[in-house]
């Protein structure tokens, strides 16, 4: 059941590829958070029940609900262009996200580790190179967040892989969520759209080395 | 001691952003300075002993934090004199001061950090706090500054839990699961070398962003840039020896394994493209404020140079942080005054300052001298230091290589250290210059006169502490 969760969360990263309104990323963004909840309770199976409470409770409100939902909020209030505006085109995107999954599978079985559950390294991995992947080829801020989100649930995935021997890890990871998505959504987007009328990367270019 | 600290200086950051009414604030951050010396004395005390299980008080920690008390009155003094001068309001005082606090406190924990994951909890915190300082000014500006500050930091920050988390799946190897570096370091042998391999390349690239090295140094260069000076003097310092602690602690812990000569060679790289990179700037370098910064970037490859190194480089590398936070802030402390005077950041508009301010000039030449090692300075004894540890190692084409670029930095520095200092700026109207008390510059004198004095004729109780912060490596 794991494994069937993990690899509909692979194939949600091949859908991202070809996406093309901003809506589509967020509905991605909330189905990966509801994926997450189902692998957090089906993997955790040695950790205490209060923790494993708080975590599902974070990837439920966190992940699945509230930063899609704000996400959506802001691109209303901003008046963000629906369009996802990707310097590449769409089948070059797909072609290049399938080679990430097939170099991160091939990785992943030439490690002889009896510690790891290979399946969470390779959907890990690969969420982190498409997330990055998804910053250096989309033009608008928000999008960056997206990846930087989608980074995010990709790590998350790696701590679940260990959460059960360090549960202290996985709570790490919620930290790190948490803080990301006050710091960087709660706070400067609302700015940022404020100060800047099109918000687009192309414009975040005054600071430099003249 | 710490907990105490800790919730004290948490409870004055929350007060002094609730409480807009200048004397309180100042009243609040006063309390803070003393808090902040009383835990520094209380630490020379408790020297070597472990608190909240979390909290070793070690011969780094102990030295950074005295580096940091000492640069924290000088900071909170300027910062007093750019608000003033400024005419801020109050809701932008009480969050520059409230983050700054925050900051400070956040660095000192992470100092005295010996666990892996506390160390990253910090970091977070000072990636908060310190967005708080760079976006004080609210413009378009600031907050183009912030927000690459922000994402940089953000995912670096990451990057260095995905290391954690390789680190825990090494340490499953050994049977263990507790995370400390005293722990990590006993259980050395047995930590599995591919995972270990892996949580080294994030870490270290992940700390880098802290630090100022080679793959993530931009988010650093544009924060110093846009944050008011006296913080972007924190940020260059303080916050530096930061990312060094991470990096070190993390570093001595892979020393012990087989994979030291790999480590090594990595930061090798990351050093020597640091140092390139800071060259090729600071020849084109028009802002002043970034040119200090791309310094700092020179600086921060000399001293994981030192690292990569070993031998007499490990002693090298530390003396040389620790006098480079003096030299650097003393650089940014002055630059408010250079700015008051000229209004502006570029090297066009700048000139003749020994003209308006001949204690502040003086102040930016010893400071420029200590910035590039020349003989007297203190920073000298620290690079001659790394050069001769390079030669020990028998990187002999590599020290050529260093020694040129080092030449061509202190060229383009003083092309236009000596423009700031003696050629006259075109169309500048002088009546508008205002006349600034030579006893500001005190405080840096003090600083450059420190660098000097730690540099040429160490005291013994220093060179102790250096050493035994070393002691844990190997030869």
């Amino acid at each position: 059941m794991i494994n069937l969760l993990l690899i509909v969360f692979i194939i949600s990263l091949l859908y991202l590829s070809i996406a093309n309104r901003m809506v589509t990323y967020i509905r991605i963004l909330a189905f990966q958070g509801f994926i997450l909840f189902g692998v957090t309770f089906l993997q955790l199976q040695e950790i205490n029940t209060w923790n494993l409470a708080i975590i599902m409770l974070e990837t439920i409100v966190f992940k699945a609900i509230a930063v899609p939902f704000f996400l959506a909020y802001l691109l209303k209030r901003n008046h963000i262009t629906r369009e996802a505006e990707p310097f590449l085109p769409n089948f070059l995107s797909l072609v290049i996200v399938t080679l990430i999954i097939v170099i991160t599978i091939l990785l992943a079985n030439s490690i002889k580790d009896t510690h790891l559950d290979k399946i969470f390294f390779v959907v890990a991995l690969s969420t982190l190179f498409v997330g990055l992947y998804i910053i250096a080829t989309r033009r608008k801020i928000i999008t960056h967040v997206m990846g930087y989100l989608i980074i995010e649930n990709g790590v998350f995935v790696l701590s679940l892989a260990v959460g059960n021997e360090m549960p202290m890890l996985v709570n790490l990871g919620i930290m790190l969520d948490i803080f990301a998505s006050v710091l960087i959504l709660g706070v400067f987007l609302n700015k940022i759209g404020d100060v800047f009328k099109n918000v687009n990367v192309d414009q975040l270019d005054k600071l430099k080395d003249y | 001691m710490t907990l105490f600290y800790l919730i004290t200086a948490l409870l004055l950051s929350v007060l002094i952003y609730l409480n807009r009414r200048q004397i309180l604030n100042y009243v609040l951050v006063t309390i803070y300075a003393v808090l902040q010396w009383g835990f520094t004395i209380y630490s020379c005390y408790h020297y070597k002993s472990t608190e909240l299980g979390y909290f070793t008080i070690d011969s780094l920690g102990l030295l950074l934090l005295i580096t940091l008390s000492i640069l924290s009155i000088p900071a909170f003094y300027h910062s007093y004199l750019y608000i003033k001068k400024h005419n801020e309001t109050n809701q932008s005082r009480s969050i520059y001061f409230a983050a700054l606090v925050m900051l400070l406190t956040s660095i000192s924990a992470a100092y005295l950090a010996n666990h892996i994951a506390v160390i990253w909890i910090f970091a977070e915190l000072t990636t908060l706090s310190a967005s708080a300082l760079i976006y004080h000014h609210r413009n378009k500006l600031a907050l183009e500054g912030t927000w690459k500050y922000v994402f940089i930091c953000a995912i670096s920050i990451t990057f260095v839990f995905i290391g954690i988390l390789f680190l825990s799946l090494s340490l499953q190897h050994a049977g263990s699961d507790d995370l400390s570096f005293s722990n990590l370091i006993a259980n050395a042998d047995s930590l599995n070398p591919f995972w270990l391999r892996l949580a080294f390349l994030f870490i270290f690239t992940g700390f880098t962003a802290k630090l100022g090295l080679v793959p993530m140094y931009t988010a650093g260069i544009d924060a110093k840039d846009t944050a008011p000076a006296p913080a972007a003097a924190m940020l260059s310092s303080v916050l530096m020896n930061m990312g060094f602690v991470g990096i070190f602690r993390f570093y001595s812990v892979v020393s012990q394994t087989s994979l030291h000569q790999w480590a090594n060679l990595i930061i090798l790289i990351a050093a020597m493209l640091s140092i390139f990179v800071a060259t090729v700037y600071m020849t084109k370098m028009m802002n002043i404020k970034r040119m200090f910064a791309y310094s700092s970037i020179e600086h921060m490859g000399l001293v994981m140079l030192g690292l990569a190194m070993g031998g007499i480089g490990y002693y090298a590398a530390i003396l040389h942080i620790i006098l480079h936070s003096f030299v650097k802030a003393s650089m940014f402390f002055q630059f408010t005054q250079l700015y008051r005077v000229f209004q502006s950041k570029s090297i066009y508009h700048v000139g003749n300052y020994f003209k308006y301010n001949p204690a502040g000039a003086i102040v930016i030449l010893i400071a420029f001298i200590s910035a590039t090692a020349m003989p007297p300075s203190g920073l000298f004894v620290s690079e001659f230091l790394i050069f001769r540890s390079m030669f020990e190692a028998r990187y002999i084409g590599l020290l050529l290589f260093v020694l040129l670029m080092l030449t061509i930095i202190i060229w383009a520095f003083g092309k236009s250290i000596f423009k700031i200092l003696f050629t006259p700026p075109v169309g500048f109207d002088e009546s508008r210059v205002p006349v600034i008390s030579p006893w500001e510059s005190l405080s840096q004198y003090i600083l450059l006169a420190m660098a000097f004095w730690l540099g040429l004729n160490p005291p013994q109780a220093f060179t102790e502490l250096i050493k035994d912060a070393i002691t844990i490596l190997p030869l």
